[in-house]
């Protein structure tokens, strides 16, 4: 009973890191780049996802189901155009510079994200009452009772569908194509006629919604947020992308998953003070004996 | 030639503008005296931040309509240390330059034991409003004090009440790792021990984690009925929301790092019940209605928390510059140390040490989204 109480909590924790892997690991397969404001975009859905929930009680929303599809499209097309907007000011300028640059102005969105949301919102966390209550117990009450709450289930079951969605997407879409065929060599799908920077929008388009998307479910989860919870975020989640082979979407999802697994079971059965360490003590395991992730491609790289 | 005119002509303006700012800086300068004011103003506790800011605001501002220090108007220079020991070093030095004469702050005790070791080889005074950690006064810094209780005290003053009133017999204590939340549970445990009690479940917790599920479902397996915590109100609100998610019945308790109205906005109607040691209520002092009163009318603010303690402590350095008619760091500290201050928040007392000379603990219950004194 515990332990699966513990998978739940786990898993619940890995459709988070998932959902924020993807991005990741969607554009360092077609720039090579590692998007390190994608924390912050993260951060930019999760407040929108609140202001949209305060104003949609303000306008006399106060269907819970509705209020929540509204919070969760707007935010997810907000944050799309800041993700747009960002890889037009700060990595198409820089598409063919030594790749440094870009990883310098990534870290530049990231700081300017925080210090934006912090002038505009305010340093203090940002609260959200609990809108979804109650859930299944399941077990005997006078014992161990597993609580599966109903915002978990959300979670897990949106991460799935996404995730199932995205794949079907990218296999069998035209964009979708555009985008392998982008990430595999860009040169020669640009002279069979793709446009390369349209395609790498269109990532940052989906990487971004779907980051926004975890936003919002986290601040329906836990009700808290604040301008620096990106950072956290963003480094889980890209440790999940690296854990699951960057550049390759199973990758994340199964990276994401297995490190909110990992975190549960090693606060379950060990401490909570070390979940990182076995987190990240797993992650250098993996990376000494596939150094490409768990199901990341192995570039032959041609001299 | 034209535009060569116009840039002469700008460049002259400027000029004359830059001259004339140079001229005004030390006239200003030499009528003030500074006093700093350090804490979280941005970061996960800013709510503890601006209690501090805007009670030592409001007293400064009354201190100059009474004639401020020494015939001298009194300039509050606010300094962030967002609760983080590095950038509380940094804050420290930057003040310094600024040339304070004293640093009311800082808030977290990670910030303050730095940041202290600054001051005290630029020998200014130092009184921490906030700071509980029993190290900040243990370290011979004789120009350092304060004006709120030691967490040994704390820590006895919950173990007694779970131990006596509550007889609760298993306890798991959680802290954030941090110098005071770890200190403040360790105290606790501390005590606890000596009471009979020993701990079911001791763990510590990463602060900026959003996610405690995994820690909840372990303090359900342990089946306490009561679960102490040492940190401050983000983590402590989440924790206990994700308690009642999962069906622990629990009480919860914790201590002064919980005293802001925003950890029963984070944690809702999970925060009824909850538990709290912090000093007995500066609001309910007779001295303090007046300032209450125009907090309340004036800014809209419930001056909670350390806001009022903020405001003494303002009073405390004023009486004492004004008394010895100086701002030398050591004989201010000194007279503190021997001399009876009527505060807003009451009588205040220190030790030699630099600390109250009384625990000031009391015993608080949260509901309805605010905290009063368990009385009885």
């Amino acid at each position: 009973m515990y332990f699966l109480q513990q998978c739940i909590n786990g898993l619940t924790l890995g459709s988070i890191y998932a959902l924020i892997a993807i991005g990741y690991t969607m554009v360092y397969g077609i720039l090579g780049m590692i998007n390190f404001a994608h924390g912050e975009i993260y951060m930019i859905g999760a407040y929108l996802g609140i202001i949209v929930i305060g104003l949609a009680g303000v306008f006399g929303i106060t269907s819970t189901p509705v209020a929540l599809m509204l919070a969760i499209s707007l935010a997810v097309a907000i944050t799309s155009a800041y993700g747009w907007t960002m890889e037009k000011i700060a990595y198409h300028p820089l598409r063919n510079a030594p790749r440094l640059a870009p990883l310098i102005s990534a870290i530049g969105m990231s700081i300017f994200f925080q210090n934006f949301v912090q002038i505009g919102q305010g340093a203090k966390d940002l609260a959200l009452p609990p809108l979804i209550q109650g859930g299944f117990a399941i077990g005997d009450p006078a014992g161990f009772q597993i609580r599966f709450s109903h915002v978990q289930l959300l979670l897990i079951v949106v991460t799935v569908v996404v995730m199932a969605g995205l794949t079907l997407f990218i296999k069998g879409t035209k964009i979708g194509m555009a985008m392998r065929a982008t990430e595999q060599d860009r040169g020669m799908a640009a002279l069979l006629g793709i446009n390369p920077d349209r395609t790498i929008s269109q990532t940052f388009i989906i990487g971004s919604g779907l980051a926004a998307l975890a936003g919002v479910l986290v601040s329906l989860h836990y009700g808290l947020v604040n301008f620096s919870i990106g950072f956290l975020a963003g480094i889980k989640a890209f440790t999940a992308a690296v854990l699951g082979g960057i550049g390759s979407i199973p990758g994340a999802m199964l990276g994401g998953l297995l490190l909110g697994m990992i975190e549960a079971l090693a606060s379950a059965y060990f401490t909570t003070e070390y979940k990182d360490v076995f987190a990240f003590g797993i992650l250098a395991a993996v990376l000494i004996f596939k150094p490409n992730g768990l199901l990341g491609h192995n570039y032959v790289e041609k001299v | 030639m034209k535009t060569m005119t116009i840039l002469k002509a700008l460049f002259n303006l400027f000029s004359v503008l830059l001259i004339i700012g140079f001229c005004q800086q030390p006239a200003i300068a030499k009528e003030v005296i500074k006093i700093a004011l350090a804490g979280p103003l941005t970061g996960s506790y800013a709510q503890f931040g601006a209690q501090l800011e805007k009670g030592a605001r409001l007293a400064v501002k009354h201190l100059n309509q009474k004639g401020g220090i020494m015939g001298k108007q009194v300039e509050l220079i606010p300094g962030d240390d967002a609760c983080d020991p590095k950038q509380a070093r940094a804050v420290a030095n930057n003040l310094v330059n600024q040339n304070v004469v004293a640093v009311i702050g800082h808030f977290c005790s990670s910030s303050t034991i730095p940041a202290s070791e600054v001051y005290a080889e630029e020998q200014i005074l130092q009184i921490t409003p906030a700071s509980t950690n029993p190290k900040v006064t243990e370290r011979n810094i004789n120009t350092l004090l304060r004006t709120c209780g030691r967490d040994d005290q704390q820590g006895a003053a919950a173990a007694e009440y779970i131990a006596r009133k509550l007889k609760a017999k298993r306890v798991a204590i959680i802290h954030d790792k941090t110098t005071y939340g770890q200190g403040l549970a360790d105290e606790a445990r501390k005590s606890l021990r000596s009471l009979g009690i020993q701990e079911a479940l001791y763990e510590g917790i990463s602060i900026g984690d959003k996610d405690y599920s995994a820690l909840v479902s372990k303090i359900k397996k342990a089946d306490v009925e009561l679960i102490y915590f040492g940190g401050l109100h983000a983590e402590a609100a989440l924790i206990v929301r994700q308690t009642r998610d999962q069906g622990v019945k629990a009480l919860f308790m914790s201590g002064d790092g919980i005293v802001d109205k925003a950890f029963a906005d984070v944690a809702g109607t999970a925060s009824e019940g909850v538990l709290m040691t912090f000093q007995a209520d500066p609001r309910k002092t007779p001295a303090a209605q007046e300032v209450v009163n125009e907090f309340k009318q004036k800014e809209q603010y419930d001056p909670e928390g350390y806001t009022l303690v903020s405001y003494a402590t303002v009073q405390v350095l004023a009486e004492t510059y004004n008394k010895i008619n100086s701002t030398n760091s050591i004989k201010a500290a000194q007279y503190m140390k021997s001399h009876v201050f009527d505060t807003v928040i009451g009588v205040i007392r220190f030790d030699a040490k630099g600390d109250l000379s009384t625990s000031p603990y009391v015993i608080y219950r949260w509901h309805n989204g605010t905290y009063a004194e368990i009385t009885n």
